[in-house]
Parts: C-alpha cells; sequence; structure tokens
C-alpha cells in the first residue's frame, strides 16, 4: 500500500464553526495543517454593484447586512462618505447619537463574538450569557428605529430622528404573571437614555462574569494561549486593522488617530496586547467592551443636558417635517423630488473610515454627479483578516483552526459583500 | 497633516507621477503603469512617507463615466430643475477604460494616500504583492470582478464568483440582472442553466444636475 502523507479536508460551507458560509480546503500533514485554502464568496450579494443603480439613501439599508451584527457602525462609514462629499456639516446631537449607538454597537458585536468564540471552543455558558446582555441593547436598537437588527438608523445629515422619550414596555401575556411583569419592565419607566444608563451600570460587573469564568480558566488559557500568532511587520503586511492589529501590541484606533463625530471630546483608552496572540486579542476586545461602556455613559450624560436638531435643516438632503409636507408647497415638492429621484452628489471621490468593531471599515465613494454613487467599494476588514487564514493556520492543530477563525470575528456579509 | 505630505510626494516623486490632487483632505496620485512599483514602492519604504498598509485595492471601470439618463434643464433660478426623457448617451471620458485605485494608510506616520493607475488594452497591471502581501485576496477580487490580470501574482483564481462563472460582473456592460439562471430540470434530473428570462428594469433614473457643487470649489 502506498503511503499516504498528506491529504486534504473539506471544511465547511455547512459547518457550525465555520461562522457562516466558509469553505476552507485544508492540506494536512496528520494533524498538522500545512496550506489552508479559504474558498469565500458563497454570500456573495454585490452589494456595490446594486449600490450603482439605486439613489444614495436606498442603499443605507444594504449597509446594515454587510456585517450583520455591527450594522450601524456599516451605515456610520457609509454616511459618512456621502456626507464628505457633499460638504454637510453634521448637528452635535447626531454625532453624539451616532457615537452612543456607534459604541452600543461595539459592544452587541463584541458580545457575539465572545459568545460564539466561546462555544467554539467549548464554552457552552458564554453563549448564553452574552445573549442574555444582547437583548437590552437589541431593544435599544428597536426604541430608536423600530428594527431589532437592521436599524437604517444614521442618515446623511443626521439620524432618522431624535431618541424616544418612553422605553416600550412589556405587555401581559398568559406566560407571565403581574409580578414577573413589573420586573421586566422596571427599567423601563424612563426614556431610552435611561434605560440605556441601567444598563451601563450594570455591565462592567457583568464583564466581570465574563472574565471570571474565562479570562484565567485553564482550558481557554490552553485553546487560546500561542495561538495564531502575528507580529506587528506581519499584521501591517496582511493590512489587519482593529483588535487584530492592537494585539500584536499596536495602539492604532482611528477614534483617536484620525477622530471623526465627537470622538475627540470624549474620554476612553486603546487597549493593547503584547504577544500578538489569540489570547492577548481575546483581553483586548474583553477591554474595548469596558471603555465602550464608559462612552456610552458620556454620551447619555451629554445628551441628557442638551436638546437640540438631530438632522440638517437643507430639504435638498433631509426630508422635512411630515405636518409641512401637508401644509407647505415647497415641502412638498422637496419631499417629491427627495423620494424620487434623491439628491446628487458633487463629482469627486472620497474615502470615508470608521473604526468597526473588526477593524477598519472603509467606504470609497466616486461620484459622477449623479443621484448614485458611480462607484461604491467596501473595505471590509474581515476580508483582510480572513485572507491571512493561511498563514496563521500554518503548523497548527486541525483544532486550532476554529479557535483562529473565531479570534478573527468573521462574519460572512461584509467579507462576501 | 495633509500637507507635509503633499510637500513629500513633490519632493521625492515629483517626476514619476502624472498628476497630484488634493480633494476634501485627501491626496490622490495618477501613476502610469510603468512607474507604478516604483511609486509604490517608494510610498511603502521612504522615510517620509512610510505607508506600510495596503487599506483598500480596488478597480473601477468608467465605461459611463458622466452619463445621465435624463437631460434636465433648469426650471425656475432657484428651484429644481425639470427631467425630461432623452437617452443619449455622450462620450465624456477619454481616458483608458479600467482603473486601479489603491488605498494607502501609514500607522507611523498618521496619514492617508490613494494612488491610481489607468489600465491598458491588454489590461495588464504589475502586481503588488511582493510589497504589502494583504493585496494577494485584493488582487484575486479586482481580476474577479473586473477581469484586470495582475502580473506576478502568485495565484490569480476568482475569488468571489462562483465555481465556474463566466464573466466579470462588476464590469459597467454586464447586467445586474446577470445573464445565466439555473433551475432544477425534472427531465433531465439536474441542475441546468439558461440565458435570465426576467428583463432588466430601472427604478430610478440616473440624474446629473449640473449646478450641484462640491464644499471645496
Amino acid at each position: 500500500m502506498a503511503e499516504i502523507e498528506h491529504y486534504t479536508l473539506n471544511f465547511g460551507p455547512q459547518h457550525p464553526a465555520a461562522h457562516g458560509v466558509l469553505r476552507m480546503i485544508l492540506e494536512m500533514d496528520g494533524e498538522t495543517i500545512e496550506r489552508a485554502d479559504p474558498h469565500i464568496g458563497l454570500l456573495h450579494r454585490a452589494t456595490e454593484k446594486l449600490a450603482e443603480i439605486k439613489p444614495y439613501n436606498h442603499s443605507i439599508g444594504y449597509m446594515d447586512r454587510l456585517d450583520y451584527v455591527s450594522m450601524m457602525c456599516n451605515e456610520h462609514a457609509y454616511v459618512l462618505a456621502i456626507e464628505k462629499l457633499l460638504g454637510v456639516e453634521v448637528p452635535k446631537r447626531a454625532q453624539y447619537i451616532r457615537v452612543l449607538f456607534a459604541e452600543v454597537t461595539r459592544i452587541l458585536n463584541h458580545l457575539m463574538w465572545l459568545g460564539a468564540h466561546g462555544l467554539d471552543v467549548g464554552a457552552m455558558t458564554m453563549f448564553l450569557y452574552c445573549f442574555r446582555d444582547r437583548e437590552p441593547l437589541m431593544d435599544a436598537y428597536e426604541a430608536v428605529s423600530g428594527t431589532r437588527m437592521h436599524a437604517t438608523y444614521y442618515r446623511p445629515g443626521g439620524v432618522y430622528r431624535d431618541l424616544p422619550e418612553v422605553m416600550p414596555q412589556y405587555e401581559k401575556s398568559p406566560w407571565r404573571n403581574e409580578k414577573k411583569l413589573k420586573e421586566l419592565n422596571a427599567n423601563r419607566q424612563g426614556s431610552l437614555l435611561d434605560f440605556l444608563w441601567d444598563f451601563s451600570e450594570n455591565f462592567d460587573a457583568s464583564v466581570d462574569e465574563y472574565e471570571s469564568l474565562l479570562t484565567e480558566n485553564r482550558i481557554w488559557k490552553q485553546r487560546l494561549v500561542g495561538i495564531g500568532v502575528v507580529s506587528p511587520e506581519r499584521a501591517f503586511q496582511l493590512g489587519l486593522t482593529g483588535p487584530m492589529l492592537r494585539g500584536s501590541g499596536v495602539a492604532w484606533d482611528l477614534r483617536k488617530m484620525q477622530p471623526y463625530e465627537v470622538y475627540a471630546d470624549l474620554d476612553f483608552d486603546i487597549p493593547v496586547g503584547r504577544n500578538g496572540d489569540s489570547y492577548d486579542r481575546y483581553l483586548v476586545r474583553v477591554e474595548e467592551m469596558r471603555q465602550s461602556n464608559k462612552i456610552i455613559r458620556q454620551c447619555i450624560e451629554w445628551l441628557q443636558n442638551n436638546p437640540g436638531p438631530v438632522m440638517i435643516d437643507d430639504h435638498k438632503i433631509a426630508p422635512p417635517k411630515r405636518a409641512d409636507v401637508k401644509n407647505d408647497m415647497e415641502s412638498l415638492i422637496h419631499h417629491f423630488k427627495l423620494f424620487t429621484e434623491g439628491y446628487c452628489v458633487p463629482e469627486g471621490e472620497a474615502y470615508a473610515s470608521v473604526e468597526h468593531p473588526k477593524g477598519e471599515f472603509g467606504i470609497y465613494l466616486l461620484s459622477d454627479g449623479a443621484n448614485k454613487p458611480y462607484r461604491l467599494k467596501i473595505r471590509a476588514p474581515g476580508f483582510a483578516h480572513i485572507s491571512a487564514m493561511d498563514e496563521l493556520t500554518k503548523g497548527h492543530m486541525l483544532a486550532d483552526v476554529v479557535a483562529i477563525i473565531g479570534t478573527m470575528d468573521i462574519v460572512f456579509g461584509e467579507i462576501d459583500r | 497633516m495633509t500637507e507635509k505630505l503633499l510637500q513629500a510626494v513633490e519632493k521625492h516623486l515629483e517626476d514619476k507621477v502624472l498628476s497630484t490632487r488634493q480633494y476634501l483632505d485627501e491626496i490622490t496620485v495618477e501613476v502610469s503603469k510603468e512607474n507604478l512599483l516604483l511609486v509604490l514602492s517608494t510610498l511603502s519604504d521612504h522615510d517620509d512617507f512610510q505607508f506600510e498598509q495596503l487599506i483598500d485595492l480596488c478597480g473601477v471601470d468608467y465605461l459611463t463615466y458622466g452619463q445621465d439618463e435624463w437631460s434636465t434643464s433648469e426650471a425656475t433660478s432657484s428651484g429644481f430643475e425639470r427631467g425630461r426623457e432623452s437617452i443619449q448617451p455622450s462620450q465624456t471620458w477619454d481616458k483608458p477604460r479600467y482603473a486601479v485605485v489603491y488605498h494607502l494608510l501609514s500607522v507611523t506616520l498618521n496619514h492617508r494616500i490613494r494612488v491610481r493607475v489607468f489600465v491598458e488594452e491588454d489590461m495588464m497591471i504589475p502586481s503588488v504583492v511582493e510589497i504589502w502581501n494583504g493585496a494577494n485576496w485584493f488582487e484575486r477580487e479586482a481580476f474577479d470582478l473586473f477581469g484586470i490580470l495582475f502580473e506576478g501574482h502568485p495565484d490569480l483564481r476568482r475569488i468571489l464568483t462562483d465555481y465556474g462563472f463566466i464573466g466579470h460582473p462588476f464590469r459597467k456592460d454586464f447586467p445586474v440582472i446577470g445573464e445565466l439562471e439555473m433551475r432544477y430540470d425534472e427531465e433531465q434530473k439536474q441542475c441546468i442553466y439558461e440565458p435570465v428570462t426576467i428583463e432588466e428594469r430601472v427604478s430610478v433614473p440616473k440624474v446629473i444636475r449640473k449646478e450641484t457643487t462640491g464644499p471645496v470649489n
């Protein structure tokens, strides 16, 4: 019998640890990976091409569906790019709301990542804990935009509407009694900001809880320490950004280095790792959640004291008030033109990027002066990260591939676009 | 920040770039294909640039640039222009049809630059994988979607489209609804591909309003 040294293993595309539809062809020597060839594109929807045939505002909803666990951050980069080309100044309150929700989204994303990563590596409890804490944030999304996930809340010129004064409450049902109902609604008596404040007061304790389960956990450390090590030089070469870069000890965060919106006025720190392995990236992301919580609290305090407009007053870009549309001819025309034709963006090109929970999420927008983008390029952080898969997995065991997929925080919506 | 970079570009690359433009605090440099690798490696290695990261690489197809589906004329001096039906595409683009755009980031010096190179008829462009290893997949994507060939790329395969896909879907002359549709055929007991049976539909026509001007002009 011929001696077989290497063999090829097909991983995915339907695999619970593949975080979506990742297919990998693994060339293996025993249980050691010799070469990993990820096949992507199974979720390719040509978002960029679809955006070319639609007025600008129609594509905001598509942005939510890119990285579908950090919805508003995707929108953020898109509206920033449009605003840059239009030369629009966004009201201060809208900027604070955007930052508030960008950080809420970061926590949502990291909780999803932590739960799924834990599950991949064998910590079942994490998944349940993380989803418990995601729930109030999802409710905040719903209160402000009407949907739990695909918000379409950020608009060029501001945000769709101001924060609600009342929080929706749980209603009576045969499955919960009066006492339970009161308990569920206890933190929903005030406005959305009061609700988020209540969340932020308890969240640090929740993070402590996760850390007590994982940080010193022997199994967790055995699975993560020394796995998928990236040196800062290689991280630059491979185009890694976000926590993947910070885990290697590079203190680079767009919120600090190239501040957009009101990040320059806020007080927060950038956590960095030291060894560039999966464990350090875990520590970085956990600390990022605490920092996001800190930013959320600063935003809430500011927003509670500073009412004001949340959208620019230019009806060529932002729709007029509903009441005006009923009574005022000009508003009616503005409304009609805006929702049929949209607005024309001056000829030129712009690149806008935000510190997305996964890394640098950028939008390159090329306009020829029309009401639709001429070319829209989405720079997805996950795309660069997963292209480093081969280098990160080389020499590791098969089981470590799952840990590395987890540490990259892969979501296929943004990679395949 | 951009001023300093602009000076550095003028100092070190003046004779190697075709044009330099600063707009909206972003610097765009246009390079010829012959000088591309030289300019990019200078940008990557020189002390005044230190662009250690290739943030993005993408293809652009300029086939229908500046062509609108409606011509417009002004109704009142301050009001909206009226849209009228007239589909007579005018040729407004006189440069080569395809371009590749590079976005570079320097973490050390905290600045960005955009480099554009136009692709000639032969569709060949030197690969930058040697300078930034992360370019590998970005170049595969540009090849897949636009058909741009990267000379010296180690593994130029399709990446986003299906196995066995024909054509380059992000070209402007590739229909949004695609060219083939697939269904399961009961008689042949297999999936078959046929030309699409649906018609392409424009929900909102493309309009270019002449009076829109940018923030910096």
